[in-house]
């Protein structure tokens, strides 16, 4: 299993380890960890998992799709070029060290 | 230590635990519910997770360990028969008697059932959880024709999927279009235009009389113009009715849904209600109203732990909802009853296309195929009571989010 660190908006750091298959979302619910709601359970429907993923690993992960583009663009926090909905994406082997930033606010 | 008990373990209970513990409660709670589960996803069931691309794992709303963390007494597979509101007491199916100072009823709604002669046989399916999902799924494997009566949004997310499963599937709705208390003429179309073409034979304005079998077993539907239709596997999907008994057998007010307040309360001081049961006012809406979705479920739930707390928290959103259906996302915002007229932004041909609904001036509902950004702007804007003129919603060039 690889591990990855989410990292809170106020700057608190957790390092856990993230199941194949599971998504980035998945893993910070499982972990307890505030800052990423998943409203619709990851249904690529609500815009409320949205994350930052460190651009050292953007090209590991599959690109965006057209729907998530456009939701990222109505997120509360401002999108990044590195901006995810972390319910779409998937934990790899090859993502192990992967650091994840969280906003300041999904709502 | 003071006692919280939660009854109903869906979703509403587990965003209502996370509340409390979060805002800081240190109360000794217990949580109980039918079913044998931990408060899950129920959206995936008729998407997902029918098709068998989820796990039952990758349902949870919480894992275990956080009840245990937050030390949350669970107990499933446990039905409340019945509540003492002077005794300040909730009963339990095996005889028990648990003690409140404060309850909170987030008890869901259960499936309509379908009363028709043979409605009992073997091969008839309902969808609301976890145990029903993994029926059907057992029970279509190696069966094709697949009967859903009711074209409603659970009915129509099970035709896809078993159509994505290779099914011959037929969908019986007695009324003139699909989804038709949700949506406009104008989407049920869109969607029967999808399903007709996606392969599922759809019938409307047709009616069943009876189902019928053999052995014990349903092989067939007779319908209101007199013809019979075969029938391996029948899911019924006919709506969903309030988990209220529990809380008017004990005196609580009940219309449709346990009638609470902005605040979640009822009008017992010390009973709180959230999700699919409540009855409630939306002050952005003007009106009393009873939901059945997720968005209003965590939201109320927000509310009523608040009101646990001795806080208070206004549950006043504006409504919003999706489906999955093939490859169109359906995203609502809003409630479109009662419109005047709407507008169409994009192309239904090209699957990628929103409804704006209009009462006077004023945008009341978007409802959304493919267009994430038409729904997430149409929360924002219609929220805040902004409206683009008709002409500016119709033009997909023109940047709604100019509005903001
Ligand atoms: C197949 C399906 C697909 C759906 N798709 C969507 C979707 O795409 N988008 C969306 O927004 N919504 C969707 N919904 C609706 C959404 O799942 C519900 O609105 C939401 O789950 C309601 O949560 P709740 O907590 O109010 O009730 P529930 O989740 O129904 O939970 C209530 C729980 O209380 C238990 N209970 C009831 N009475 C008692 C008692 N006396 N003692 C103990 N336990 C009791 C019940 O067994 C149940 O487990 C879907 C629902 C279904 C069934
Ligand atoms: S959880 Fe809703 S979009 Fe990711």
């Amino acid at each position: 299993m690889p591990k990855i660190t989410l990292i809170q908006h106020s700057g608190e750091s957790y390092t856990v380890e993230a199941a194949d298959g599971a998504t980035v979302m998945e893993v910070a619910i499982d972990n307890d960890i505030d800052g990423i709601i998943g409203e619709c359970g990851g249904c690529c429907s609500c815009a409320t998992c949205h994350c930052y993923i460190d651009p050292a690993f953007l090209d590991k992960i599959p690109p965006r799709g057209d729907l998530e583009t456009e939701m990222l663009e109505f997120a509360s926090s401002e999108a990044k070029v590195n901006s995810r909905l972390a319910c779409q994406v998937e934990i790899t082997d090859e993502l192990e060290g992967m650091v994840v930033i969280l906003p300041e606010t999904q709502l | 230590m003071q006692k919280i008990v939660v009854v109903g373990a869906g979703h509403a209970s587990g965003q209502l635990l996370d509340s409390l513990r979060r805002g800081g409660s240190d109360a000794h709670i217990t949580l109980v519910g039918e079913e044998s589960w931990l408060p899950y996803q129920r959206p995936p069931l008729s998407k997902k997770f029918l098709s068998g691309e989820l796990t039952v794992e990758r349902l949870a709303f919480r894992p275990k360990s956080f009840y245990e963390k937050h030390d949350i007494h669970t107990r499933l597979s446990c039905r409340a028969v019945s509540i003492d509101r002077a005794a300040q007491t909730v009963s339990l199916a095996n005889g028990e008697a648990l003690d409140y100072e404060l309850l909170a009823l987030t008890t869901g709604g259960r499936v309509r059932k379908l009363t028709v002669p043979g409605a009992g046989l073997t091969g008839v399916h309902y969808l609301r959880g976890i145990d029903d999902a993994l029926g059907l799924q057992a029970d279509w494997q190696g069966r094709d024709k697949v009967c859903v009566i009711g074209g409603g949004f659970v009915g129509l997310e099970v035709a896809a999927s078993a159509r994505r499963l290779g099914k011959n599937v037929t969908v019986i709705e007695m009324a003139d279009r699909l989804m038709g208390r949700a949506v406009s003429p104008a989407m049920s179309g869109y969607f029967l235009g999808l399903h007709t073409r996606n392969g599922a034979h759809v019938m409307c304005s047709t009616g069943v009389t009876e189902l019928v079998g053999t052995h014990g077993r349903v092989s067939g539907i007779h319908l209101s113009d007199g013809r019979e239709i075969p029938a391996d596997v029948v899911v019924v999907g006919i709506g969903v009715l309030p988990n209220q008994e529990l809380a008017r057998e004990a005196g609580l007010a009940c219309d449709n849904g346990i009638m609470v307040d902005e605040f979640a309360r009822t009008r017992d001081p010390k009973i709180v209600s959230a999700g699919d049961c409540t009855n409630h006012p939306n002050s952005l809406l003007g009106r009393r109203l009873r939901l059945e979705s997720v968005h209003n479920a965590l939201e109320q739930a927000k509310s009523a732990a608040a009101s646990l707390m001795g806080e208070q928290l206004v549950y006043a959103q504006v409504p919003w909802f999706w489906s999955d259906q093939y490859n169109s996302k359906l995203q609502m915002v809003g409630l479109s009853q009662g419109s005047d007229f709407s507008v169409q932004r994009g192309n239904p041909e090209e699957d990628k296309f929103s409804l704006f609904y209009y009462r006077g001036n004023a945008l009341i509902a978007i409802d959304s195929v493919n267009c994430p950004g038409d729904h997430m702007a149409g929360k924002k804007l219609i929220a805040a009571g902004i409206s683009p003129s008709p002409g500016q919603a119709a033009d997909p060039g023109f940047p709604l989010k100019s509005l903001l």
